[in-house]
């Protein structure tokens, strides 16, 4: 099919407009990152800041709530990343291969674990976890991110077991090889792209959460970055924009790293996912 | 829900079944205390909470109050306003969102130039942490140095700057803006995908009998993407009906409530006034409302679907 160039150009213009509105945010806050306090304080801002500024940056990480901000953050989203591997697959495997009725109830929780609002959960996780001395402490928020990222990671994850050839296992099984021997090693090799994928999208939410991170911890050391963030800009006032945006961004990189390798997959991963499950 | 779980499986046809369950029951049971323990039980315990005086603190005691929180919420009006404020964001953030995504969507699904560059950067909002996003806006339409407010004013849209967060008039329209923002990647990635998946001939039928792009995409385009519409637009209800860090971080519900979500009011509830039991009964109150508002949804379309 052939477009006329006027409808062409209007499309452009389109995409255009779109992009301006998804990327000039992002790109104002890189800039704010970069000026000085005294471009801050200007009454006419500008896109690109006069002179690059690296000074936010190192005030940002000089910063000590920052700093240890990032460890926290770094260390909580590490852990619950390769819990949920660790507890996914054997999971996803096993909704992807056997007709059990275990199937239709984690649907079903999938689901309502969508559904709920996560104040009903929360006040109850709290006072389950209270007692056991695991509210302000990572390892309570770890386990509560790998309950709560673990339906993504299902639904992720199966739809990869789906695409792995059955005759590769039968043959393996022929060999004399049990079921968790085959599942090691002949499934997970092959599902090398699916883990990856899975890996990083639990790290993203788990580096990006707020809510649980809010209610679990309240002690000061242990809080992940994006507490730290909020708290800056609730001290309403004296406000620094600058270094707040650095440290914006330097929060941004790692989901973004992540997600430039994410990017192919996106699609296919959701879209195996929702037809195969 | 155990008691399911630990039933022996019917015998059926030759040996394999049993043990297939068993392997299967084996297989889950790394997933299965963690998800007990942590998510089912605190959503039946959450749930029943709002049938009680629970409040916040070591060794308090907790009695059964039956409705009486659903009560004193019906008469509270600021429980309304929130409710209200809630369907106002939930339903212009969906629409508004829905139709951007669809529009981005079509677009990336033509042979125009630069496609992939513009697919990567229409996704990245996806990936920004919500914390991160609010401080970004809170820059944008800053009242005195924000790129919004200056734009305003060399246009002459306006003689002086509005403080978009602070105003009465403007904060929930704004905080609107930023949910279409954040919420458009995952939106539009879904409808490119269903649109990807539509069968080329039907096009190519429709255009050997003369139809114009316009019937095309009223005919062909919107009846076959149905199913992918009503699943994007029913989860983005319930994301946006129950989001939270987004508005908390922007407005922290103000100024003077003008943008207290639901769960903002409930989170005040719970953790700043320590009224356990009546943030559990709001949490209901919001079960229902969502559920409710799925069945009448889910039902409309299935039906028009036969």
């Amino acid at each position: 099919m052939r477009t006329r160039p006027g409808i062409r150009a209007l499309q452009y213009v389109a995409v255009v407009c779109y992009l301006v509105f998804l990327g000039f945010p992002l790109l104002w806050l890189i800039s704010s990152s970069l000026k000085s306090p005294q471009e801050f304080a200007s009454i006419t801002p500008s896109l690109l800041p006069k002179h690059f500024d690296l000074s936010n940056y190192s005030d940002a990480l000089n910063e000590q709530g920052l700093v240890r901000g990032l460890g926290n953050s770094l260390q909580i989203s590490v852990y619950s990343t390769i819990l949920v591997l660790i507890v996914a697959l054997p999971v996803s495997y096993a909704l992807a291969r056997f007709r059990s009725r275990l199937r239709p109830l984690t649907n079903g929780w999938i689901l309502v674990s969508q559904v709920f609002p996560v104040i009903l959960i929360v006040i109850p996780l709290f006072m389950i976890l209270r007692p056991l001395h695991l509210t302000n402490t990572i390892p309570g928020v770890v386990i509560v991110y790998m309950v709560w990222s673990l339906p993504f990671a299902l639904w992720m994850l199966q739809g990869y077991v789906a695409a792995v050839p059955r005759e590769l296992e039968e043959a393996a099984s022929v060999d004399g090889a049990g079921r968790i021997r085959t599942i090691v090693s002949i499934v997970m090799p092959l599902l090398r792209p699916g883990l990856i994928a899975t890996a990083m999208f639990t790290f993203i939410s788990a580096w990006n959460e707020f809510f649980f991170a809010l209610v679990l911890l309240q002690d000061p050391q242990l809080k992940t970055l994006p507490l730290v963030l909020a708290r800056f800009v609730g001290a309403e006032g004296q406000v620094q924009f600058g270094p707040l945006a650095a440290a914006s961004v330097l929060a941004t990189v790692p989901s973004l790293v992540f997600f430039a390798f994410l990017q192919r997959r996106l699609t296919s991963g959701l879209l195996s996912g929702a037809v195969k499950g | 829900m155990t008691a399911t779980l630990t039933a022996p499986a019917p015998v059926k046809k030759k040996g394999g079944r049993p043990r297939q369950n068993r392997e299967a029951i084996l297989l889950f049971l790394p997933a299965l205390l963690p998800v007990l323990i942590l998510s089912v039980y605190p959503l039946i315990r959450g749930i029943a909470l709002g049938f009680t005086d629970a409040r916040a603190g070591l060794h308090v005691e907790t009695n059964f109050v039956g409705f009486d929180n659903f009560g004193k919420l019906l008469q509270n009006h600021l429980f309304w306003d929130s409710f209200r404020i809630g369907v106002i964001w939930t339903l212009s953030v969906t629409v508004l969102q829905f139709v951007a995504a669809l529009g981005l969507a079509l677009l990336l699904n033509t042979n125009l130039k630069f496609r992939g560059v513009a697919r990567t950067l229409a996704l990245i909002p996806w990936a920004m942490p919500p914390v991160v996003v609010a401080i970004m806006w809170r820059l944008l339409l800053h009242p005195t140095n924000g790129p919004v407010n200056e734009l305003l004013q060399k246009l002459h849209l306006t003689d002086h700057p509005i403080n978009f967060l602070g105003d009465f008039g403007t904060a929930l329209p704004a905080v609107i803006v930023v949910g279409i923002w954040v919420g458009m990647p995952m939106t539009t990635i879904t409808l490119l995908a269903g649109l990807q998946g539509i069968d080329r001939t039907l096009y190519e039928a429709a255009a050997v009998d003369g139809a114009s792009t316009w019937s095309q995409f009223w005919n062909i385009t919107l009846p076959q993407l149905r199913t992918v519409i009503v699943a994007i637009t029913s989860l983005d209800m319930i994301w946006n009906f129950n989001s939270f860090g987004l508005v908390y971080v922007l407005t922290a519900g103000g100024p003077g409530g003008k943008t207290m979500l639901p769960m903002l009011f409930a989170y005040n509830e719970a953790f700043r006034y320590g009224r356990f039991g009546m943030a559990a009964a709001m949490g209901d109150v919001m079960v229902v409302i969502i559920i409710a508002f799925l069945f009448f949804y889910l039902r409309n379309r299935l039906r028009s679907e036969a």
